[in-house]
């Protein structure tokens, strides 16, 4: 058992992986988004996914759920082979898992209440009061009144979709939750306030957690580790997908340029690009 | 002769490329085809699968059943109506011409309850249903809401597309119906009180002529055109490409798609119940 990373959460992270990924490599239309991808996510670690847009963050998630089946490799969770998983088993092991979708995916059809209740009725046997209360406890959790319950989501601010987002992510109480880009769009006190809900929500619920993120204060506040991906179609031959991987208090200090530029926020060579692009477009006439 | 015509031809390399490119793009073309065929296939065994294996959840059957029949009842009505007025303005000049008038009933509601009863109502579901099914569908498959109701464990198949599946199929027929007797309505009205048709010669005729067969026919043919629109629809939705114009080029394409089906189906489907037919009842009622 070893102590949880750098920030001050008191939360124990166990040894053996909940989540493992061997050699894991996707791709679409002959084209790879992820190659050869190893990593292991220990119990009650939330880990943190960062690298620019296109490098497979997103789609290593899914990976990790079962959205999408890998072309290569092995995906487990706990003592389960998700790759390889018949989908009828894949849909049950699902209620472990909890996953806040980038732009809440909150279906339109349905109220706040029903949505939020959406995952208690379809693998639970609640019964309807059971649900209202338990519905009821996790907006409050997140910070929501009981007014919105009856509301749709286009009714709803971005920051609430979020937070029903995640209370709806929450409410089976999983042991494993995906986060795809939990900040993205919001204002920086909103952001702050989904950050100090990912921490609540580990303290109050010891979950193992993935964090897919381009917002460095969001993988430097809620992160025990960092792993940092490029895009494939950048790599030099040979070169690892994963150019780091470590506390989010080494970032600083890797030796690794492409990953102080991300992290600092500097276009480095892009702009170089940028600019041997717009020289090229003038010599040959195109303006 | 020319020393042209006395080489034997070889294709120039400029040719060679086109014709190789050619084979290419349209190799390519037939494989997406095959592909999309097989991938509906699929997708059309898995609905079957799921409609057998386990009901509907509840809830989630009232929402499309509300919009397929309540929803389209009207328009359905309203078009019926007009088909069958029409059917009646363009058929009596060329009936009164050789004395036959008094045989409209026959021809216009056999018309309608054959063919263009079915039809319509079956192309009216098309764009009034399918079309806002490929839309609905397309957007949830934009907005990640198919992954996320994958996330949570249910099955998109069985949680959307077997509660369509099932009212466009039960709820086709009732439309049928209603388009068949609007038609027949409206038909007569135009005839009687507008051409001024004797009414006794206009109900003897389609009495005569029209059975319970036709009716039979027409809705038969119904649920076949009911299950390929929610079929296809759905199958749309769910492979929509990104944003606004993937939305509304699935919504397009499910229309357009569902309604060559439908005159295809409808089609193949007369020859087979016409050949039926004329095993069952060999000294059937002929028109003339």
């Amino acid at each position: 058992m070893v102590a949880a990373g750098d920030n001050s959460v008191s939360v124990t992270v166990e040894d053996h992986p909940v989540v493992r990924l061997d050699d894991v490599t996707v791709q679409f239309d002959r084209q790879a988004v992820l190659r050869n991808l190893s990593l292991e996510v220990p119990q009650g670690q939330t880990l943190a996914v960062i690298g620019e847009s296109g490098c497979g963050k997103t789609v290593l998630l899914k990976t990790i759920i079962g959205l999408i089946r890998p072309s290569g490799g092995h995906v487990w969770f706990d003592r389960y082979e998700l790759a390889k998983m018949r989908k009828p088993l894949l849909m049950r092991i699902r209620r472990r898992f909890g996953f806040v979708f980038q732009q809440a995916a909150l279906f339109d059809s349905m109220t706040i209440g029903q949505n939020v209740a959406f995952p208690l009725r379809q693998h639970g046997r609640y019964s309807d009061a059971e649900i209202r209360e338990i519905v009821r406890d996790r907006l409050a959790e997140v910070g929501l009144p009981e007014s919105i319950l009856g509301k749709k989501p286009a009714e709803l601010s971005g920051g609430m979709r979020k937070r029903v987002g995640l209370a709806r992510a929450l409410v089976l109480d999983p042991e494993l939750v995906l986060y795809d880009e939990p900040t993205t769009g919001l204002d920086p006190i909103m952001a702050d306030v989904i950050n100090e809900l990912i921490l609540r929500s580990r303290r109050q619920h010891s979950v193992t957690s993935i964090i897919v993120t381009h917002d460095m204060r969001t993988a430097r506040k809620v992160a025990d580790r960092v792993v940092m991906l490029y895009p494939l179609s950048r790599l030099g031959p040979g070169e690892s997908q994963v150019l780091f991987d470590g506390p989010p208090s080494q970032l600083d200090r890797s030796t690794d340029r492409r990953v102080v530029q991300f992290v600092r926020g500097e276009a480095g060579e892009r702009l170089m690009e940028l600019r041997r692009g717009s020289t090229h477009r003038a010599e040959s006439g195109d303006g | 002769m020319s020393s042209v015509a006395s080489t034997p031809r070889q294709p120039s390399g400029g040719v060679r490329t086109a014709l190789e490119a050619w084979i290419v793009q349209w190799g390519g073309a037939v494989i997406d085809h095959v592909a999309a065929i097989g991938e509906f296939a699929f997708f059309c065994q898995r609905t079957a699968m799921w409609l057998l294996r386990r009901k509907p959840r509840p809830g989630t059957l009232l929402s499309p059943m509300h919009q397929v029949g309540v929803r389209s009842l009207p328009v359905v009505a309203l078009t019926g109506t007009f088909i069958g007025m029409v059917l009646a303005v363009q058929s009596y000049f060329q009936f009164s011409k050789i004395g036959l008038e008094n045989r409209l009933g026959a021809v216009i509601n056999m018309s309608l309850v054959r063919e263009l009863g079915p039809v319509l109502a079956a192309t009216m579901l098309a764009g009034r249903v399918g079309g806002a099914i490929a839309a609905e569908l397309g957007t949830m498959r934009v907005t990640e809401q198919l992954d996320a109701l994958e996330a949570m464990g249910a099955d998109p198949i069985h949680y959307l597309v077997v509660p369509r599946f099932i009212a466009c199929l039960l709820l086709i027929p009732a439309l049928t119906v209603m388009a068949d007797f609007m038609g027949v309505v409206g038909g007569y009205f135009y005839c009687v009180f507008i051409l001024g048709i004797d009414k006794h010669f206009y109900l003897y005729h389609s009495a005569q002529f029209v059975g319970g067969f036709d009716l039979v026919v027409g809705i038969f043919k119904s649920l076949f055109f009911g299950g390929v629109i929610a079929l296809i629809s759905c199958y749309r939705g769910f492979h929509c490409d990104a944003g606004a114009e993937g939305v509304g080029r699935a919504a397009t394409a499910s229309f357009v798609l569902s309604f060559v089906t439908i005159l295809v189906l409808d089609l193949m489907l007369g020859i087979v119940l016409d050949v039926v037919y004329s095993v069952f009842w060999p000294s059937g009622a002929k028109l003339f």
